[in-house]
């Protein structure tokens, strides 16, 4: 701690933070462009300018930039100083030199940095008249819209490009007043992480192209604080709505999870919520076609289908809530309820769970994840299957920079110096795989093979590290003397982090990752263990212990069940399409979901359920989390013809009606509550946000802007009387601007603001998403009502450590056969995501990668087309040579259009024909 | 025309598609071997390559960053920053003209307009025959005999308006 002096009191701040985050994180008001907490200072714009005084009785001072000077003990300055005012105010005058005066039809408006802080200097009169330099813009694909004009230099999107998330098509071009922020040539921005440019840029040039078709400002959304459910690291986004449309994805806050970053998949993918294609009613089977019908006729129809049958089954979903899977098992009986994940990746859910669980080490956070300096990846691919992960782990290997910063006796915050410094050198990271991947440029070492190989790497690694680790006999030279090496560097480690996943479809995999983290946990290291799951709600659907979807299959198949229930799920995703239809054509099909899929076309009864934006729901992240997701809006506001609700919602109305008991309005938190007293691996999940009794010095939590506009106009289409504001009988939440709206102050805990319950980023003053130091204890650290979610179970240190003894043999190539696995992929392997026009324009063509040598031998060119044989069907696809693919072994894009969903990590073998 | 549109750039002159060298791919080689960071030796490639070709074209900045290792963006940041690297084709030889504040004082504006009057083109122009380009350049360190000024890599000092003519003669 350190005592600084500002305006002439004392405080008490972290003496390693430079002023600026120091002044920040006290709640006053400097002005800044180039700094961000996650980037740290350059001292680029100047903006923070303050006073600085050599002691108490210093009273001429020296202008400094906050942003540059540590904030030491017996520091004196001040923010109010007249010249420092002054100082800041030709700054701001300077950088509006040439920026246009578009505010009105720019998309940043009434969310732009450079505005607040233009009123923040009090600069309102631009005496500049002259000619303004004008750029180019570039199309910079479908995600982000260019527009140079706007830039004031602040060089922020190009260290949060290349340096923070490792972009290769950008940079900065030309010199002095003159410089550009673009690619190299237009085209789309290739970096997952691209979207942050929106939020990292503080004006209009970086803006979210896939608002700018529906634009609306930010201070006219109505917002919740909600979840991704893109991949299973629960990243917390806020979703922008207006007149029932989702508009936007902007990051939210959450100091453990995705901090200021999301991926593009998450930002962008949400138009699935938009499609005119999705069912917005109930439908019936009428001669073999589905007809819309009304909510009544449906529930009277299911509920003599349900009252009638002897035997029905409920088919969950990792794409739904805790509380619809709960409802549908609630509603079947817990034996007729089962997992909607493949059966393969109900195994490796299973392994997954049991190892954070019952093991040693528990999870650490996406957030810990970059305080990490050694990491093995063992087979997970995390830049398709977790994409923010590997930004984390991206910082992991920056964090070098920092021991060189240390080493210097420079501070943390010198993003110059560190910069100078690490150059390209990284903390060692070890990726293996079966194929290259995105994290390849910053390892140390890649090691491409099968599965069963990796695992056998692993448990090697693993046995160096604690020789009570089972030893793995027959490995080469070679492997041994990498194995060893990876054991020397992560022991070498202060915090080494062991990081894997279901993506490889290995559970040897898994198993593998745990013997490696536990060993270490052995040695007595503090090490940062980390899986990736398949889905938005695997680990919570897997701790519900269903029972495997073959045997529902099988169940429905030969007859022994009637009626199937699936909820939220496309079987055909989870199954081969012949052991899908098989079931689907004896069985009579209740289907809820808000997705038209090949699995809703076979339904006697379609229900609509509502997405994650238009409901209320608790999904358990990969850590083992648990986080509430709140409705954004109420549907039925805007169109009263429409009738999706959540799915446990209909579930919940399905049972009162198999029961006549007329107890069909069931809310949420008596849906959750119950969840949480029948299934005790589930009691948290009540504390994973405030129940809906919850209030803030007596007032619901506002979800839209006080000058949220329009309201009383919007419906005038439908009646020119304006209806009352929807009830939310759901949470502590107000489809309204009225109710609480602040950030809540340090040290009373009457207006704190739980972090659960923060819906968009805004303060007064603060418009921009930089609104987030507002609500935090300290800048860029947690939330100051608490990190959103709560974890399900602590790590159970006491658990001895027992070993996985099981040794797979080494893979056998055979070319002549060799073992498909499907690559995953960001944009495409992801269900809704991929169901949203941007994203899909992403997606990959189908292709059949495979490497030189058995290319070679088979007389195949890149590009020539071939017949391969998979699992039965035959497909014509074109070759795309990769050495990086290990002998025996071929690959196709998961999720891409025409290929067939292989169960990941089937060993389905191929037949290379004749070139098609 | 909207702000909006995405870039396009104005005709430039037809060139054969430029193949880097091998002497220069070997001699960029080599300059890569000097330095920690193959980042380090970007100015020296591009250098190189202009001192053939005369400029630097999209695709030279694309080989120079496979060359090196470095993105096209790093190798394209290096080469916008200096003004002295062209990224456009230029006349076969270039006349640089200090405007600097020395020069100012001793007659650069008269230089400049006599210049732009016999050759017909402005700053940043290139002569419809290709001999000649014009660009400013800043202070070349011989303040006490301006104006002074550059061709190619010859500098000549006191250039007065008058001994332009002949000046220009020695370069076909
Ligand atoms: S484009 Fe935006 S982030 Fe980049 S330098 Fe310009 S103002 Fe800063
Ligand atoms: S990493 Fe996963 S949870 Fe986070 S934004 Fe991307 S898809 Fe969503
Ligand atoms: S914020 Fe300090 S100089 Fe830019
Ligand atoms: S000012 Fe022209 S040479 Fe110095």
């Amino acid at each position: 701690m350190a005592t600084i002096h500002v305006d002439g009191k004392e405080y008490e701040v972290d003496g390693s933070d430079n002023l600026l985050h120091a002044c920040l994180s006290l709640g006053l008001n400097i002005p800044y462009f180039c700094w961000h907490p996650a980037l740290g200072s350059v001292g680029a714009c100047r903006q923070c300018a303050v006073k600085q005084f050599k002691d108490a009785d210093d009273t001429r001072g020296r202008l400094v930039m906050s942003c540059l000077t540590s904030a030491t003990t017996g520091t004196y300055i001040s923010i109010t100083d007249p010249e420092a005012v002054a100082f800041r105010a030709s700054v701001d005058e300077f950088l509006m030199a040439n920026h246009p005066h578009d505010c009105p039809v720019c998309e940043e408006g009434g969310h732009c940095h450079l505005q607040d802080m233009t009123v923040m200097t009090g600069h309102s009169l631009r005496r500049y008249h002259f000619t303004k330099r004008t750029h180019l813009n570039q199309d910079l694909g479908p995600f982000i819209n260019h527009e140079m004009n706007r830039c004031i230099a602040c060089y922020r999107c190009d260290r949060f490009y290349r340096e923070y998330a490792g972009g290769t098509d950008f940079g900065v071009f030309g010199a002095h007043d003159n410089v550009y922020f673009g690619r190299p040539t237009p085209g789309t921005l290739e970096n997952e992480f691209s979207g942050n440019l929106t939020e990292v840029c503080p004006t209009g040039v970086f803006t979210d192209k896939t608002h700018s078709e529906r634009y609306v400002r930010k201070w006219d959304m109505q917002y919740a604080p909600s979840v991704c459910m893109h991949c299973s690291l629960g990243c917390n986004v806020s979703p922008g709505e207006r007149y029932g449309e989702i508009r936007r994805i902007e990051n939210r806050y959450n100091g453990t999870i995705n901090h200021y970053f999301l991926c593009d998949r998450g930002r962008f993918g949400y138009g699935y919520t938009n499609r005119k294609d999705r069912p917005r009613v109930a439908f019936i089977a009428q001669d073999g076609k589905l007809a819309q019908a009304s909510t009544e006729d449906a529930r009277a129809r299911l509920g003599g289908l349900l009252r009638g049958a002897k035997h029905v089954v409920g088919i969950g979903s990792p794409r739904a809530s805790l509380e619809s899977n709960f409802a549908l098992r609630e509603l079947v009986g817990a034996e007729n309820f089962f997992d909607g994940h493949s059966d393969a990746e109900h195994v490796l859910v299973a392994q997954a769970i049991a190892i954070l669980r019952d093991g040693p080490v528990a999870s650490t956070t996406l957030k810990a994840l970059e305080s990490g300096d050694a990491a093995l990846v063992l087979g997970e691919d995390v830049m398709q299957t977790a994409p923010r992960a590997a930004l984390s782990l991206r910082q992991a290997a920056r964090g070098l920079g920092q021991k060189l910063l240390a080493q210097q006796k420079l501070q943390h915050w010198q993003a110059g110096a560190l910069e100078n410094l690490a150059q390209d050198h990284y903390n060692p990271i070890f990726v293996t795989a079966t194929h290259a991947t995105r994290l390849d440029p910053i390892a140390t070492e890649t090691c491409r093979a099968a599965v069963e190989d990796q695992a056998r790497l692993g448990l090697a690694v693993a046995h160096f590290i604690d020789p009570a680790a089972p030893a793995v006999a027959g490995l080469d030279a070679a492997t041994e003397a990498r194995a060893q090496r990876i054991a020397e560097c992560l022991l070498a480690a202060e915090r080494p982090l062991v990081v894997s996943g279901t993506g490889a479809g290995s559970a040897e995999i898994l198993q593998a990752a745990a013997n490696v983290a536990w060993a270490l946990h052995a040695r007595g290291k503090t090490v940062g263990f980390f899986l990736a799951f398949p889905e938005a709600n695997s680990f919570g659907l897997g701790l519900m212990d269903a029972r495997p979807l073959g045997e529902a299959l099988d169940a429905l198949a030969n007859g022994a069940a009637e009626v199937a229930i699936v909820v939220e799920n496309d079987l055909f995703r989870r199954a081969p399409t012949a052991r899908v239809e098989a079931a689907l054509d004896k069985a009579r099909l209740v289907v809820v979901d808000h997705q038209d899929t090949p699995t809703t076309r076979h339904a006697e009864v379609l229900l609509p359920a509502a997405t994650v934006f238009e409901g209320d729901g608790t999904v358990v992240n990969n850590e083992g989390r648990a986080q509430r997701y709140f409705q954004v809006f109420d549907t039925a506001y805007y169109h009263p013809d429409i009738a999706t609700t959540e799915s446990w919602r209909w579930l919940r109305r399905l049972l009162s009606d198999v029961r006549g008991d007329g107890h069909d309005a069931s809310t949420f938190d008596e849906v959750s509550s119950a969840c949480a007293a029948v299934l005790p691996q589930f009691t948290a999940i009540t504390k994973a946000a405030p129940q809906a009794k919850f209030r803030i010095l007596g007032l619901k939590a506002a979800r839209t802007p006080h000058r949220y506009s329009g309201r009383t106009a919007m419906r005038a289409n439908l009646s020119v009387h304006e209806p009352r504001a929807s009830q939310d009988a759901d949470s502590p939440l107000a489809f309204s601007m009225e109710g609480f709206n602040g950030t809540g102050t340090d040290n009373t805990p009457a207006d704190q603001r739980p972090g659960a319950l923060v819906s968009y980023a805004w303060a007064p003053g603060w418009n921009s998403p930089q609104a987030w130091n507002k609500f935090q204890d300290e800048v860029g650290g947690h939330l100051r009502g608490g990190d959103p979610g709560v974890h399900l179970f602590t790590a159970n240190t006491q658990a001895s450590t027992t070993y996985f003894t099981h040794i797979p043999a080494a893979f056998v190539v055979d070319n002549t056969t060799p073992r498909v696995v499907a690559l995953p992929q960001i944009f495409g392997s992801e269900l809704l995501s991929s169901r949203a026009e941007p994203v899909a324009s992403r997606i990959t063509e189908a292709y059949v990668a495979m490497n030189g040598t058995l290319a070679a031998t088979l007389s195949l060119a890149e590009h020539d087309s071939v017949a391969v044989t998979i699992a039965g069907s035959v497909l014509s696809l074109p070759v795309r040579i990769s050495d990086a693919l290990p002998d025996g072994i071929i690959g196709v894009p998961d999720g891409a259009p025409g290929i067939p969903r292989i169960a990941t990590g089937a060993q389905a073998t191929l037949k290379v024909g004749a070139a098609a | 025309m909207s702000t909006a549109d995405p870039v396009k750039l104005k005709d430039l002159p037809k060139v054969a598609p430029f193949v880097l060298h091998p002497d220069d791919r070997a001699a960029i080689v080599h300059e890569k071997t000097l330095y920690d960071y193959p980042r380090a030796a970007v100015i020296e490639a591009l250098k190189i390559v202009q001192a053939r070709h005369g400029w630097v074209c999209d695709a030279a900045v694309t080989a120079i960053a496979d060359v090196l290792g470095v993105t096209a963006a790093d190798v394209d940041g290096v080469a916008t920053f200096y003004n002295l690297i062209f990224r456009q084709p230029v006349g076969r030889h270039v006349i640089k003209i200090c405007d600097s504040i020395g020069c100012f004082l001793t007659g650069y504006e008269a230089l400049r307009a006599a210049f732009e009057k016999h050759l017909g083109i402005r700053y940043g122009g290139t002569t419809p025959d290709n001999r000649f380009t014009l660009l400013p350049v800043v202070c070349l360190g011989a303040c006490d005999r301006g104006p002074v000024i550059m061709i190619d890599d010859d500098t000549h000092f006191n250039v007065g308006p008058d001994g332009i003519v002949a000046l220009l003669e020695r370069y076909a």
